[in-house]
């Protein structure tokens, strides 16, 4: 099984060994009536420094993956590698961000945080001196002591962005992070996530139903189709970065954003007339 | 500046018809605003209290004029004169009441709480003890009373029992509810940043049970008053249950109505200790609803 789905390689890069890899995962769940396919035979690979997104519709299983590939949820079938490790549990070496922000609302910004620092044991001084810097990456300097409550959605999510950093996660994850957001303040983010991406060159893998945010952010966009999930397509992504707002009106962006398109008005998820 | 050659631009009244800047009209907004809010604060003590001024007042005056005979409604100053002739008893009586009420509470809580982690924790409580639990819960406790007056005699324990198990289930239900609701996402996140099973329940399962928690607790203490009157009712030689019974006995209705405040009273004081302590637990929640009430 494992033999034959390394044999499938989608993209054929066997010989750099991937960081992270999805090999020939499966999801069923079992219901009353008839066991439902979240997700069949899925493979893909990352490697260190990439920026991947998963984008589909909603029920296309992008979450699904998403939280096995935390080793939160466990697969059906197939596996999860990280450095050629299989991933048998939660994974700990995550940065993992929700769509929803998740903090605790008995802590402040700061304490949430440092919520992080301390479940990791890190040592609280560098930690807090991180979570500031962290804080001030991200405009939110000054809001160290204001509780959820007292924040804006955009300002938690940031927040809830810092927590998932804190510890220089060599994996972040990401599940529809701006996907509550309104347009202006989800464009602000990502041009933030991007910046943060740069500076530490991060390995991100980032869950989303829209086309546009996974052009923009990544330099390799998986497509998924739902009923069964299954990957459709991989487009790799090759814009400059820093990729600017300008860029998006582009002909090249354009092109990019159709060719995903394509894949969803072929598998009939998108009609035009 | 600027503003004001747009505004004539876009056809707004010209600057001279209207002298006031934005920031004037700031300063009115803010001032007006600080008034509503003086306003509403005092209103919301105020009012009240003139409302009971005139209730008692009406009491006062509408009981003669019916011609209601004192042993069935004294006035409210009668009651005042009986509570005050009667103070050092009331008091006396109160402390009684009061101890068997706290640790009858204090019991519920100790045993409450860690039963009702021990059902949320271990499949097999909640399986065997919480459905006799829930289904214990509609016998009528203060039935319960007389047995326990034969059981433990008439001195304090039976009461603190009956206070107990009175008090008991709401903390009980509403801590394994409060533990059991939580969303999917914080316990995927306390995973994935390594907390132990311990850790999770501490730093996160426990703390976002709180907010049920106290309303439990909450239920239980003005429970617990109960508990303990019925008990001094049923075989009592103390407590303001006990003074309550001796009042009616002597057709005393003055100390009846007395014995009935001072009870309330104490019920109110000890609600307010545990919303006390609520806001002393939960110092996040007590801004946001301050900030709520002013907005």
């Amino acid at each position: 099984m494992t033999m034959m789905s390394a044999a499938h390689e989608p993209n054929g890069r066997a010989e750099v060994p991937a960081f992270f890899e999805v090999r020939s995962l499966s999801k069923v769940y079992a219901t009353e009536a008839a066991p439902v396919r979240a997700l069949d035979r899925v493979s893909l690979s990352q490697q260190r420094g990439e920026f991947v997104s998963i984008v589909g519709p909603s029920g296309c299983g992008k979450s699904t993956l998403l939280m096995i590939a935390a080793g939160l949820s466990g697969a059906s079938g197939g596996q999860i590698l990280v450095d050629g490790a299989p991933v048998t549990g939660a994974r700990k070496d995550i940065g993992l961000v929700f769509q929803s922000h998740v903090l605790l609302e008995w802590r402040n910004t700061l304490s949430n945080i440092m919520l992080q620092a301390e479940a990791r044991r890190m040592d609280r001084k560098p930690a807090e001196a991180r979570a500031r810097e962290l804080l001030r990456s991200v405009g939110l300097d000054g809001f160290e002591h204001q509780y959820p409550k007292a924040l804006s959605g955009g300002m938690r999510q940031r927040v809830s962005i810092c927590r998932a950093l804190l510890h220089d996660p060599p994996h972040l994850l990401m599940d529809e992070p701006f996907g509550a957001l309104d347009a202006l303040t989800r464009d602000q983010m990502q041009l933030d996530l991007q910046r943060l991406c740069a500076d530490r060159n991060m390995t991100v893998l980032f869950v989303t139903h829209s086309i546009s945010e996974a052009v923009f952010l990544s330099d390799k966009v998986v497509v998924m189709t739902p009923r069964p999930g299954k990957i459709d397509r991989v487009i790799d992504i090759d814009l400059p970065r820093p990729r600017t707002l300008a860029m998006r009106e582009g002909p090249r962006f354009a092109q990019y954003s159709r060719e995903v398109l394509d894949v969803f008005v072929a598998s009939g998820i998108l009609r035009e007339n | 500046m600027s503003s004001m050659t747009d505004g004539s631009r876009i056809g707004r009244a010209p600057d001279h018809d209207d002298p006031l800047s934005i920031e004037a009209v700031e300063a009115r907004v803010q001032r007006e605003q600080t008034r509503r809010a003086r306003h509403d604060r005092v209103t919301r003590v105020v009012y009240p209290i003139a409302a009971v001024i005139v209730l008692l007042a009406a009491w006062e005056l509408g009981r003669d004029m019916v011609g209601l005979p004192r042993f069935l409604l004294p006035s409210p100053t009668e009651i005042l004169d009986a509570m005050l002739r009667n103070r050092a008893m009331l008091l006396r009586e109160a402390w009684v009441t009061g101890l068997e009420v706290v640790l009858g509470f204090a019991l519920s809580v100790a045993i409450g709480i860690p039963l009702a982690v021990a059902i949320f924790q271990s499949p097999l409580f909640s399986k065997s003890v919480y459905p006799i639990l829930v289904s214990f819960q509609a016998v009528p406790k203060v039935a319960v009373a007389p047995l326990f007056i034969v059981w433990f005699g008439f001195g304090m324990l039976p009461k603190v029992l009956i206070a107990f198990l009175i008090a008991f289930f709401p903390v009980v239900i509403n801590t394994v509810m409060g533990l059991a609701s939580i969303e999917r996402e914080k316990i995927h996140l306390a995973r994935s940043i390594g907390l132990s099973k311990f850790e999770t329940f501490r730093l996160i399962r426990f703390p976002n049970a709180l907010p049920s928690i106290f309303a439990g607790l909450k239920i239980s203490i003005t429970l617990a008053v109960v508990g303990a009157v019925v008990g001094e009712f049923v075989g009592g030689n103390a407590g303001l249950g006990y003074t309550l019974m001796l009042a009616n006995g002597s057709m005393d209705t003055a100390l009846l109505f007395a014995a009935i405040f001072a009870l309330s009273f104490l019920g109110y004081a000890l609600f307010w200790l545990v919303e006390l302590a609520e806001r002393l637990c939960m110092p996040h929640l007590d801004r946001a609803s301050l900030r709520g009430e002013t907005g």
